[in-house]
């Protein structure tokens, strides 16, 4: 069983991982230990795999460093949900496979600590007896993330998903 | 110059159907897709220039190489580097990782300006690599900074980047347009940067997501202006932000026949921005959006002011601020930190007597490039330090300790602040 950490709006990647803390700045250390190491010490500390982000607005504003939705991945994060993502974090999310859900209404249902597991493959949320359902991204995206990121879906295809307008 | 030409084939003008008003967005997207497009549509498009840093490329290249498996990058002609966010190296582990870069970009035969030239969105803009009507693509948010010449810039991240360079394409979805209309000039003591941080408080952080900018009325700013208003467009969460090209731009840098403002295009939404009544403005910790009059907050008191980065660290800001401080000296309980937007600009303001008055004044000079933004080197804040900068962000943490807080103003009343001690404009020192 894995649990919900619950996010206000507007998260900014410096939240996620403070600048200090970049890649570049730490060559030796894994990125993963620094997720939200100061914003959310508890999340810190305690996140582990299977583990869901619910989150409010705009999740993901500011800074287009990647090493913040790297660092969620890492740490095994099954899903985020919120309501919006802001647009760099959304396409760098997207293309390292990390599992993002638009649902205004889940936001508002699921709490700090409940306890949940994520069913990627059926595109739901189980939490008890109740099994709330997933929205899928936008085809493109899909794909993407189903791929398991862009470089495993350029590697297997030859090239990005079919276009449509 | 080597950056192709930016020409549009008669039959493909005659095909994208230029006849239909568009927004610059989508000139400039219907271009480098090769077909008229329109909001919402998802195209695959060739970015006619592609910028990394020092902060990102290490991984780019890992990411190129390691995962991809490609080892030439797809046009060196159409990309450039530049060493900005940790300027120079500040511990082993950064000088090993610009040294990994810089062995790159030799090997790969890709421009490079090294530790000390200057911010990204700065460089590009005096080498003339960014131009309008171009579609440009970086490894850091304020990309959007290159509408400040008319071009289409939007920052990226590290798989992105790292897939044009193997690839030279990327995908974006087609961004409606939000026009932001801005009347009449500044009142003495206010500056661009006024205008930007009204326009975030107006749209709010989020206002702006998966839109572009488009700023009109500016057409008698000079381009350091456009600059600091174009820098802000993503805190507002925009793909890009444009000043339509005229003026100064226009003359020196030869905007395309085809990129054309037409007064019929559809726009979003509109915003109205009277500079007759704006007064300077200011954002409170820790949100971008969080802006009030100057009134409101003066009076804080502050521990250190910073002078810099890509939204107010050209030769202008310094001037401005150098006519505030001029024979007199910063508090003894402030910091000044100026940071040169570029090695340019440094000079300009070496020429006449800016950077000796504010070094007379008090103030700390660092290398040219990202200073002290994004707290790594060049005057970290430490807990509790509250910090007046003239930067584009906030957050809390971004500039050190998570309990130190950030103000973010116009380098008028940045100068201002570090004189008395606490927030205040250029009338009240």
């Amino acid at each position: 069983m894995s649990r919900v950490w619950k996010f206000g709006a507007d998260v900014d990647t410096d939240q996620m991982v403070p600048g200090r803390f970049a890649p570049y700045m730490r060559p030796d250390k894994d990125v993963a230990d620094a997720a939200f190491i100061e914003a959310r010490p508890d999340f810190n500390r305690e996140a582990v795999a299977g583990d869901v982000i619910v989150a409010g607005e705009n999740f993901g504003c500011g800074s287009s460093r990647e090493y913040a939705p790297l660092a969620l991945k890492r740490r095994g994060i099954a899903a985020i949900i919120a309501p919006s993502f802001a647009r760099i974090f959304f396409r760098n999310a997207v293309n390292l496979g990390l599992a993002l859900f638009v649902a205004p209404d889940l936001v508002d249902e699921l709490q700090e600590g409940d306890q949940v597991t994520v069913d990627l493959s059926a595109y739901r949320l189980l939490q008890g007896e109740r099994a709330h359902e997933l929205p899928a991204l936008p085809d493109f995206a899909r794909a993407i993330v189903e791929a398991g990121g862009i470089v495993a879906y350029v590697r297997e295809h030859g090239g990005f998903p079919e276009v449509q307008s | 110059m080597s950056i192709q030409s930016l020409e549009l084939p008669e039959q493909q003008a005659e095909r994208a159907g230029w006849q239909r008003p568009m927004t610059l967005s989508e000139q400039i997207l219907s271009r480098a897709a090769g077909r008229p497009v329109a909001p919402g549509d998802m195209v695959v498009v060739a970015p006619d220039l592609v910028m990394g840093h020092d902060s990102l490329s290490p991984s780019i290249i890992k990411v190129m190489r390691d995962q991809l498996g490609v080892d030439r990058v797809f046009d060196p002609e159409k990309m450039a580097i530049v060493l900005d966010h940790v300027s120079p190296a500040s511990t082993v582990g950064t000088a090993n990782s610009q040294n990994i870069v810089r062995a790159f970009a030799r090997e790969q035969g890709i421009r490079l300006f090294d530790v000390g030239r200057g911010i990204c969105h700065q460089v590009l803009v005096e080498e003339r690599l960014a131009r309008p009507g171009m579609l440009i693509f970086g490894s850091d948010s304020h990309s959007c900074s290159y509408g400040a010449v008319g071009a289409f810039g939007s920052g990226m991240g590290t798989t992105d980047i790292a897939l044009i360079w193997a690839t030279g394409k990327t995908w974006v979805k087609v961004p409606p347009t939000i026009r932001v209309q801005v009347r009449g000039r500044f009142r003495p003591g206010v500056s661009a940067k006024d205008l930007a941080l009204r326009v975030c408080r107006e749209l709010t952080i989020a206002g702006a997501t998966y839109a572009a900018i488009e700023y009109h009325g500016l057409d008698w700013l000079p381009l350091e202006g456009r600059q600091t208003l174009a820098s802000m467009a993503v805190e507002v969460g925009a793909k890009a932000g444009i000043v339509p090209p005229t003026g100064v731009v226009t003359e020196q840098l030869l905007p395309p026949a085809w990129l054309q403002v037409h007064e019929d295009a559809v726009y979003e939404q509109e915003l109205v921005i009277d500079l007759a009544e704006l007064e300077p403005q200011v954002a409170r910790p820790s949100q971008v959006d969080d802006v009030c009059d100057l009134s409101e907050v003066a009076g804080t008191e502050v521990s250190v002011v910073f002078l810099g980065t890509c939204t107010n660290g050209r030769y202008e800001d310094m001037r401005a601020a150098a006519q505030v401080l001029s024979g007199r000296r910063i508090h003894p309980n402030v910091r000044l930190m100026i940071t040169p937007a570029s090695s340019l600009e440094m000079q300009r303001a070496m020429r006449d007597d800016t950077l000796s008055t504010l070094i007379d004044a008090g103030a700390t000079l660092t290398t040219p490039g990202c200073g002290m933004c994004m707290g790594r080197h060049q005057g970290t804040l430490g807990d509790n330090d509250v910090c007046l900068s003239t930067g584009n962000r906030n957050f809390r943490g971004r500039m050190g300790a998570p309990s130190s807080r950030i103000y973010l103003a116009s380098p008028e009343v940045a100068a201002a602040t570090a004189l008395s001690g606490r927030i205040a404009g250029p009338e009240q020192v």
